[in-house]
């Protein structure tokens, strides 16, 4: 395991998050530790384990298929860095 | 303390039912204790005072309705849960001014229950971390040693109850932060069954994981509060539908231990957990025997495992759930940006602290192309071998017991620069988040180098909260009594 930092530079802007070279050394360094600690997990042999993504044991519940009216639109816009009383604002994409 | 605020919780219930004190009065005693104790424990991130009595006068004006089991009784919350009209923040600065219209469905319960809610609690940000120090706003203190942390993530909650500001708070539990900050602070701490408690109106880290519970003075007020935010809630898909009990009812029949299986784990007890925490805990053992507990040991072969496949798993949801973040509909947006991806980029390296960044950074990390069979599905097939660790010792046992965490309440800055070394320090919490069980820590006394609270976690099988409830009900009386902490006056 060898995390350089053109890798977590390539990881970050997955995460949209935008990092001075000083802060991606560091957490290369941080996440080379942490994914090194990690490979413990390949002593063990789990090829016929199923994996286990939640410990929920009951069935997944259905709700009809109804729309229905849960909040008013004021109420959601309520706390947007910008809206115009309608939608949200956000800057130009094209 | 007062008189008032070092009661316990059903304590001051009964007096507040019997009209020996109002609702008015027991929230000014808690409103003078905070006044008193946060300047030195900064446990609180958001209070309003006035809101707090206007509730309290209201109740009273009111009456105690039948249905209002706590009422009367101030609160706190954490502030990872909504709570209408007042700021959910996070302890982050990408949610500085977030405030929800709606109150989470623990809250809605709680003030259907006439608690009073005081104000919210200052946490790790977005529950990520061991000590509370990774809060945006402020480091919360140990009122047992204010050199020391109160734990984390729910380490507001845990020193508010500690200090005695109320008489119970809510925290929330991902990997054991709601169990090691009241370890830390010598309170009681349940995490409850993944699906007993409704996650609606909580702020998501580890979606698989995160369970709220109750911090409070003893176990019987645990039972009280847990019997009232406990319940089906079909907006909360993963919330189970079975009945919850009246768990408050159930702990009247139990006297004793008898016929109580208690598991311990030699994985628990091994090197790196300090001499005056396994002392302090075989004590408890000891006692719980004397008390007619059988003690069987037993294995859990994949402990040693449980530590990695947590934080693939929990970072993998995180960097996931956070991704919600984004500036566009709530939260920080840095108003510079002159599009989108800037945007983006911008308010979210601005809002977010080093520790979230971190984890977004290795979740991501794990999630991508090439790395997502080695990294999470590996730790999805090892969770379910450390579940089924749980499994094989509830054939033995009915409880398991052992220490909540390796060693007391560290100094503050003492773990900041290594953070593999502070996620080491969950070692014994977070596996039975990842199997979805119940775990409780009980104050046991106070180490005999440190002077600091020690606790004992006892672990139940899924849904099992009443016998656990029952056995550390029993167990706690046989304990040393917490005083006032030592840090405050």
């Amino acid at each position: 395991m060898n995390i350089s930092k053109d890798e977590a530079a390539k990881v970050a802007k997955l995460a949209r998050l935008r990092l001075d070279d000083d802060k991606l050394a560091l957490f290369a360094g941080q996440m080379d530790d942490i994914l090194g600690h990690m490979a413990v997990l390949n002593e063990l042999d789990t090829e016929n384990v199923d994996p286990l993504y939640s410990p929920v044991a009951h069935s997944t519940p259905y709700r009809k298929d109804e729309a229905f009216k849960t909040t008013e639109r004021s109420d959601v816009l309520a706390n947007a860095p910008e809206d115009d009383g309608q939608f949200f604002i956000v800057p130009r994409i094209v | 303390m007062s008189d008032l605020t070092s009661l316990t919780l059903t304590q001051v219930r009964d007096k507040l039912a019997a009209k020996d004190v109002s609702a008015t009065e027991t929230t000014t005693t808690c409103i003078d204790r905070i006044a008193a104790t946060e300047p030195s424990i900064k446990a609180l991130l958001h209070y309003d005072p006035q809101n707090a009595l206007d509730q309290a006068k209201a109740l009273d004006a009111a009456g105690r309705k039948p249905e209002q089991t706590l009422f009367g009784v101030p609160l706190v919350i954490k502030d990872a849960i909504c709570v209408k009209d007042a700021p959910t923040t996070c302890a982050s600065k990408i949610l500085e001014r977030f405030v929800p219209f709606y109150d989470a469905f623990v809250i809605e319960r709680l003030k259907s229950r006439g608690a009073v809610i005081l104000g919210k609690a200052n946490m790790d940000e977005f529950a990520m971390g061991s000590s509370t120090e990774n809060s945006a706003f402020a480091v919360t203190r140990n009122p047992w040693d204010l050199e020391r942390v109160p734990g984390g993530s729910s380490g507001g909650s845990a020193a508010s109850v500690a200090a005695g500001q109320c008489f119970a708070a809510l925290g929330t539990d991902t990997g054991g932060s709601i169990r090691q900050p009241a370890s830390f602070c010598g309170v009681v701490g349940l995490k409850p069954t993944y699906g007993r408690v409704s996650r609606y109106g909580l702020v998501a880290y580890g979606s698989s994981l995160d369970q709220i519970g109750p911090l409070t003075r003893t176990p019987a007020d645990a039972a009280a509060v847990l019997t009232a935010i406990a319940g089906h809630d079909p907006r909360d898909s993963t919330c189970s539908p079975s009945e919850s009990s009246d768990y408050e009812s159930e702990l009247a029949k139990a006297t004793d231990l008898k016929g109580v299986r208690l598991g311990v784990p030699e994985e628990y007890w091994g090197e790196g957990v300090d001499d005056e925490v396994r002392s302090a805990c075989q004590s408890a053992i000891d006692s719980a025997a004397e008390l007619g507990a059988e003690i069987v040991p037993v294995s859990m072969p994949h402990t040693k495992y449980a530590v990695a496949t947590y934080y693939v798993l929990a970072m993998a949801e995180a960097s996931s759930n956070l991704a919600r973040f984004d500036g566009v509909r709530y939260g920080y947006r840095d108003p510079n940006a002159e599009e989108l991806i800037d945007m983006y980029e911008t308010s979210r390296t601005t809002g977010f602290g080093d520790e979230v960044k971190r984890r977004i950074m290795l979740g991501t990390y794990v999630l991508s192309a090439g790395y997502y069979d080695a990294y999470y599905r590996k730790a999805a097939r090892v969770r379910r071998l450390i579940r089924q660790d749980y499994l094989d010792a509830f054939e033995r046992c009915d409880i398991l017991v052992g220490p909540v965490s390796p060693f007391t309440a560290f100094k503050v800055d003492e773990k900041t620069a290594d953070p593999l070394q502070m996620y080491l320090s969950d070692i014994f919490t977070l596996s039975l988040n990842l199997a979805g069980l119940p775990g409780l820590s009980l104050p046991v006394g106070l180490g005999s180098v440190s002077s600091m609270p020690i606790g004992l976690q006892m672990i139940g099988p899924a849904f099992s909260e009443s016998s656990l409830l029952c056995s550390a009900h029993v167990l706690a009386k046989a304990m040393p009594t917490m005083t006032n902490p030592s840090g405050l006056v």
